[in-house]
């Protein structure tokens, strides 16, 4: 009678660590969704600035075409790509933030842009944008690392096999430059 | 980052209960003294407490927010500030955004408040944003932002009800003990002998209680309240990357000695810095609500090569040359190894420009003078005028060049 109880008992709770385990890989599978989404609303929200960037800085820089050209260019790769995986969205990503930087750095010498306030409010606006996808990545990236230890450490390894649930891709801007913020001197 | 708050709030729901039980005893001793049953005192001790918390819970956040004067401010009304917020909002992972409030007081100081976290507000003087650089800001707000999402707010707000209520009845209960407990005792002795002694002990024993009780409230109030000020400090560096901004915020808070008219000794646990800190508080001080400044400063700045609660706890206790952290184990290897960031500006800033102070301080005033209604009209000279709301002729005429301007 005592043998039965006691393998009534630890059934019961076998299955309720089976159940929260299994909740929180849920849990975790959809804080990565969510964190990704976090990230897609903040690029969509750079190559919206973008035209509207061009459109003020044409007048100004007259001489710089091709720094022009090299974000407008960026941009429009990067959108093309915006339904493709954290890997390779990482790279086109990185581009265009590159080309940004550097189009906000030569700014930096023209005093007329520099007085003008939609430009202002323009490079608040980008620099803004710029922080929070490397916010929502570093949130993105933790959550991915938390998902990922989940699906793969002993025991929840197990119930994360059973039901198929596959790690997380981490999102890397993998332009090697990218990792320092420009540096720009005026001599 | 999710291990710790759990890990925190064990020990935090043991000084709560210790309160809890503080308050208990009280109402015990009063219903014991005056209705000669404990019970009775339990249960006004009780409903004296769910009637402030209740209200507290509800209206703690509007009260607190109208106590200090503070203005809610919209995107366009101060797009640098929203935008610091919502950086941070991201970055804690935070699901909804927090309302912004400012305070127009020239003192140094923010806090944040909301019973839960999809129902907070952050709260910034006016003079903090003139003072601070944009990392300094991410800084503070992001120590605001752990508040919020560690829950700290609703956990402070529960304290500083319970010592509220602590505080009242001993206050009743030590006056109607001083003066009343004479006629009474006197009534009860003439009703029979044996009870006097008993009686006697419980006077004792109530008054002491009365006495001490508020204090001992008061001392565990703000041992909690200094442990979720490191904690945020913590959480903060995480969020940002960047522990030097709001090291060099804290220290700008520091230094100045203009002090937070709208705050008052209950509240003060909410700000970031304690608003009624004396010049050079010393380290271990008991009865204080934050740790002081410069040794958030020190450690901060101790975070050698990263930004993990691993690396502040390691800063923590060499500062300290304790073998002690601050954080519990579980919560310093919650996160791996975190690196920083460089800082947002092209050049470090360690000599600001003048001309960008200058800016911030116009642009903070502008704000600050739009929130009370203020017109603002463009002069073809390039004047920008400022028109009060009390203004009441219909034109008005240019200072620089002479033009009239209708309002």
């Amino acid at each position: 009678m005592i043998w039965a109880w006691i393998l009534i008992a630890v059934v019961v709770i076998l299955i309720i660590i089976f159940i929260g385990t299994y909740n929180g890989l849920i849990g975790l599978r959809n804080q990565v969704k969510n964190a990704w989404a976090q990230i897609d609303v903040q690029l969509k929200r750079r190559y919206d600035l973008i035209p509207n960037l061009m459109e003020t800085v044409k007048g100004y820089m007259k001489h710089e075409r091709e720094t022009l050209e090299a974000v407008t260019k960026a941009r429009n790769l990067a959108q093309q790509l915006s339904s493709a995986g954290a890997g390779e969205r990482g790279k086109a990503e990185g581009e265009l933030g590159m080309a940004l930087g550097r189009l906000l750095a030569v700014a930096e010498s023209y005093p007329d842009l520099k007085a003008n306030q939609n430009f202002l409010a323009l490079q608040e606006e980008l620099t803004s944008t710029e922080n929070k996808i490397s916010f929502s990545r570093q949130y993105y990236n933790d959550a991915v690392l938390r998902y990922n230890n989940k699906t793969q450490m002993f025991p929840s390894n197990i119930v994360a096999g059973m039901f198929r649930f596959q790690g997380g891709e981490f999102f890397e801007v993998t332009v090697a430059e990218q990792r320092e913020a420009p540096r720009v001197s005026f001599t | 980052m999710w291990e710790q708050i759990r890990s925190n709030q064990i020990r935090s729901v043991v000084l709560v209960t210790a309160m809890a039980a503080l308050l208990l005893l009280i109402g015990y001793f009063l219903g014991l003294y005056f209705f000669d049953s404990g019970v009775g005192g339990l249960v006004i001790a009780f409903a004296v407490w769910l009637i402030m918390s209740l209200v507290g819970y509800f209206q703690g956040d509007s009260i607190l927010l109208s106590l200090s004067r503070a203005k809610k401010i919209s995107r366009d009304d101060y797009p640098r500030l929203y935008n610091v917020v919502e950086e941070m909002k991201i970055a804690s992972g935070l699901e909804k955004m927090p309302d912004i409030y400012i305070i127009d007081d020239p003192a140094l100081n923010a806090f944040a408040t909301g019973r839960d976290p999809n129902k907070a507000s952050v709260a910034i003087t006016s003079g903090l944003l003139q003072k601070l650089n944009r990392d300094e800001l991410q800084g503070v707000i992001g120590h605001e932002m752990a508040h919020i999402k560690n829950r700290d707010v609703l956990l402070m707000a529960i304290c500083s009800v319970l010592l509220g209520t602590i505080v009242i009845l001993a206050w009743y209960a030590s006056r109607s003990l001083i003066f009343g407990g004479m006629t009474r005792s006197r009534s009860s002795s003439s009703r029979g002998g044996g009870g006097g002694q008993l009686q006697i002990i419980i006077l004792a024993v109530g008054l002491v209680l009365m006495i001490l009780a508020p204090i001992i409230a008061q001392l565990i109030y703000f041992a909690i309240s200094r442990k979720r000020e490191y904690l945020a400090d913590a959480s903060s560096a995480l969020y940002t990357r960047y522990p030097e901004g709001l090291a060099s915020a804290l220290e700008k808070l520091g230094n100045s000695t203009a002090e937070l008219k709208s705050a008052n000794q209950a509240t003060a646990p909410m700000y970031i810095i304690n608003p009624f800190r004396k010049k050079g508080m010393r380290a271990a001080d008991l009865t204080s609500t934050h740790p002081p400044i410069s040794e958030r400063v020190r450690i901060l700045r101790a975070m050698g090569g990263g930004a993990s609660f691993n690396d502040y706890d390691t800063a923590y206790r060499q500062v300290h040359s304790a073998s002690k952290g601050i954080l519990s184990a579980a919560t310093a290897s919650a996160v791996g190894s975190v690196g920083l960031r460089a800082a947002s500006t092209a050049e470090p800033a360690v000599e600001e420009h003048k001309s960008e102070k200058v800016e911030r301080t116009r642009e903070v005033s502008d704000v600050m003078l739009r929130l009370n209604n203020y017109q603002t009209i463009s002069c073809d000279c390039g004047t920008r005028l400022k028109v009060p709301p009390t203004f009441k002729d219909r034109r008005v005429e240019c200072p620089r060049c002479g033009r009239i301007h209708t309002v």
